[in-house]
């Protein structure tokens, strides 16, 4: 069975239908894909897979249960983690801490056991600590753990955003644009990141990108979306060569004259 | 501060810090300020050469058990001595511990959790009235009208139930902060703001007007007398008097005993709400909340339960003012709706920002500088301006006489000018407050590599 599956997912704003009708499976362990232009409703369906919109219609299945109805913290405890479009790290928080926030779900502590420095509360702390030094190693950054994450460079920031949301231990990790404003070489190194998430963590991984170099030399599966609707969807082959992902992206006219 | 003034104070910090220095610049000042606060005990100046102790003991570099031993001496040797001798101090002390308890519960609630309340003071006044209607005569002129107490009536508790109030007091303010906190919740901001200034307001308005249709909280006029806790029975004081006694120059009286005493318990429970609000920042609880107040959407989508966590900030804030309250209300014997105006709330607030947001040394450094600014320096300044005006002084330069200024212009009225003013110039060029916030810096990062 599909790890996660949507039916008919829609999400109205008013009279305008930013999600209409979308239906996925996507497989365990796999790295999948969702492409489209500026405003076909990615985002949107980013927000009502983790709980920040509610559908207006349609099913979420997660690990063979509903997400419908929970609230993101909740969903984020069901194992599905996201990195933004736009950064949104905790900016005037450490490096580490900001990976220790994702962390969250995972720790035990009470506030009890905060106020009494108990055994159990020193050693956890001690734990997270190290393991999110190790989470910051992993996505190849060094030294930085005491800085403020806003000091950090762009790329860096793009990185702790995705350590922070693997520290949750996740199942399903949703990466939203993750090599916007990355150059060629921090792409590179990003898709390899994503390849090494993947096949160390067995995290499955789903990706809205813009950059096909990005999208089609990692992706297993790709869905399109065009004006809230899936429009195609397939292998990077399969879509490559799809007449109406052309259209969408070119225009009619554009793709027609090209032929 | 320009930038020559910059390096000219971090040079003398350095040099502040070097060798020796250290210790002699605090055993100096305590010296210099017991003293001559013993000599002059009206003088302003020797008090604030004392105070200055406590603040260079905090920031020079001086051995642990060095800086412990001098701060404990100086908090419950030296102070209580010369406090006996000129008990103004101890109030004023008394009041730094109150308003900085008061500030390190709104820095829980604005500085690490990021929920901007308006009416904090409602938490103090819930704490204060919970003793103040319990530890007075109040629950047995339930039935009178207000200022015609019947002849007879008894207190209802015994006062050693105070010590049970303490954290009744507690336990009241932070279910209060609980109320407040649920229909607010999906506020932010600015709207977040009206709604506890509202609260704030009710709160008030509940104790001056609960009079009716039972005379719950005597309304306008207040309850008093309230209980104060027994102090310890007398072979316990009776030594401690005698002792005293040839050192602060006559016996005490009980009141100034209970001066003391308040002291000291405002002490404890700023040294508890310290550790409390240190420990829970640097915890689970704490990240959480600091990540609430960076960015709630990124927050929630790490699995942070807003509404708990919100609702704990709430209820953790206002714990400590409900703890204040009890100790304010048996200090003053009197309560009013008076003292839990919006002005007040407004207060705290001040000396949070002032002190630095999030920074816990910053907000008690804020509320002791506030307090003593209002109460005692700006205080003499305008006792010395009054002067003037009573002398035959002129302002130099246009050649005006003192004596001739209109009513209207009574220097003595421009003492919240003056607060202004330093306000104004403290967020231009220290926005980020007296003592900012810092994060904790880890030293486990530097080993793995």
């Amino acid at each position: 069975m599909a790890l996660l599956q949507t039916t008919g997912i829609v999400k109205r704003f008013g009279g305008l239908v930013a999600v209409n009708k979308i239906s996925i499976a996507l497989e365990e362990s796999r790295i999948a894909s969702i492409i489209g232009p500026n405003g076909a409703g990615k985002t949107t369906f980013f927000n009502t897979l983790t709980g920040i919109y509610k559908p207006d219609e349609g099913q979420i299945n997660f690990n063979g249960r509903s997400l419908l109805g929970l609230r993101p913290d909740q969903v984020a405890e069901r194992g599905i983690s996201r990195t933004f479009q736009n950064i949104r790290l905790f900016g005037s928080m450490t490096v580490l801490e900001n990976i220790i926030v994702g962390m969250y779900t995972q720790l035990k502590q009470s506030a009890i056991d905060a106020l009494f420095r108990t055994k159990k509360f020193h050693a956890e702390e001690k734990e997270s600590e190290k393991k999110a030094s190790e989470l910051m190693e992993y996505v190849g950054l060094k030294n930085v753990g005491n800085q403020l994450a806003r000091n950090l460079p762009y790329g860096g920031q793009r990185r702790i955003e995705i350590a922070r949301a693997i520290a949750a231990n996740p199942t399903l990790l949703l990466l939203d644009e993750p090599t916007a404003g990355m150059n060629p070489n921090e792409t590179e190194d990003a898709i390899k990141l994503f390849r090494r998430i993947r096949d160390d963590k067995g995290i499955t991984i789903l990706l809205i990108e813009h950059d096909m170099r990005v999208v089609m030399g990692i992706s297993e599966h790709i869905s399109v979306m065009d004006y809230g609707e899936k429009i195609a969807e397939g292998t990077p082959q399969e879509i490559r060569t799809n007449q109406r992902v052309i259209e969408a992206y070119l225009g009619r006219e554009a793709a027609s004259t090209k032929d | 501060m320009t930038q020559p003034m910059k390096t000219f104070f971090s040079d003398l910090y350095k040099k502040a810090n070097q060798g020796p220095w250290p210790l002699i610049i605090t055993v100096g000042l305590l010296l210099v300020g017991t003293i001559t606060v013993y000599q002059s005990p009206r003088s302003l100046a020797a008090f604030l050469t004392l105070m200055l102790c406590p603040v260079m003991l905090y920031f020079l570099k001086i051995n642990i058990k060095v800086k412990i031993f001098m701060g404990l001496l100086l908090a419950i040797v030296i102070l209580p001595v010369l406090g006996i001798r000129n008990i103004f101090y101890l109030e004023v002390i008394f009041q730094m511990a109150v308003f900085a308890a008061l500030a390190l519960g709104l820095n829980i609630v604005i500085g690490m959790a990021g929920l901007l309340d308006l009416g904090y003071v409602a938490f103090y006044a819930v704490g204060a009235y919970a003793w103040a209607i319990f530890g007075s005569k109040q629950l047995s002129l339930l039935h009178s009208i207000p200022g015609a107490a019947p002849a007879g009536a008894e207190f209802s508790l015994a006062p050693s139930y105070f010590w049970l109030f303490l954290f009744l007091g507690v336990g009241l303010a932070a279910l209060a902060g609980i109320l407040l906190g649920l229909p607010v919740l999906r506020l932010r901001g600015d709207y977040l703001a009206i709604v506890t200034l509202g609260f704030g307001e009710v709160i008030r308005v509940l104790a001056l007007n609960l009079d009716k249709p039972i005379n719950l909280t005597n309304g306008p006029q207040g309850i008093t007398p309230i209980q104060r806790p027994p102090l310890p029975p007398g072979f316990i004081m009776e030594p401690i008097r005698n002792l005293l006694t040839p050192i602060v120059g006559h016996a005490p009286t009980d009141a100034e005993f209970y001066n003391v005493f308040f002291y000291l318990l405002a002490l404890v429970v700023i040294l508890i709400a310290i550790g409390v609000a240190t420990r829970l920042e640097d915890s689970r609880i704490g990240r959480a909340w600091a990540a609430i107040r960076e960015d709630e959407t990124a927050a929630i989508a790490m699995g942070i339960p807003l509404v708990r966590l919100k609702l704990a900030a709430f209820a953790a804030g206002a714990s400590f003012a409900g703890c204040m309250g009890v100790v304010y209300a048996a200090n003053r014997t009197f309560v009013s709706p008076e003292s839990f105006s919006f002005l007040q709330s407004i207060g705290v607030l001040t000396m949070v920002i002032l002190g630095g947001l999030g920074s816990i040394p910053g907000v008690i450094f804020g509320a002791s500088a506030v307090v003593i600014l209002n109460i005692q320096v700006l205080q003499n300044f305008s006792l010395y301006l009054s002067a003037l005006r009573q002398s035959d002084a002129v302002i130099p330069l246009i050649n005006f006489a003192w004596k001739d200024l209109s009513n209207q212009l009574d220097p003595a009225k421009y003492q919240k000018l003056v607060f202004g003013i330093i306000l104004i110039v403290m967020m231009i060029y220290r926005p980020a407050g007296l003592i900012p916030a810092e994060r904790r810096k880890r030293e486990l990062v530097e080993d793995i590599e």
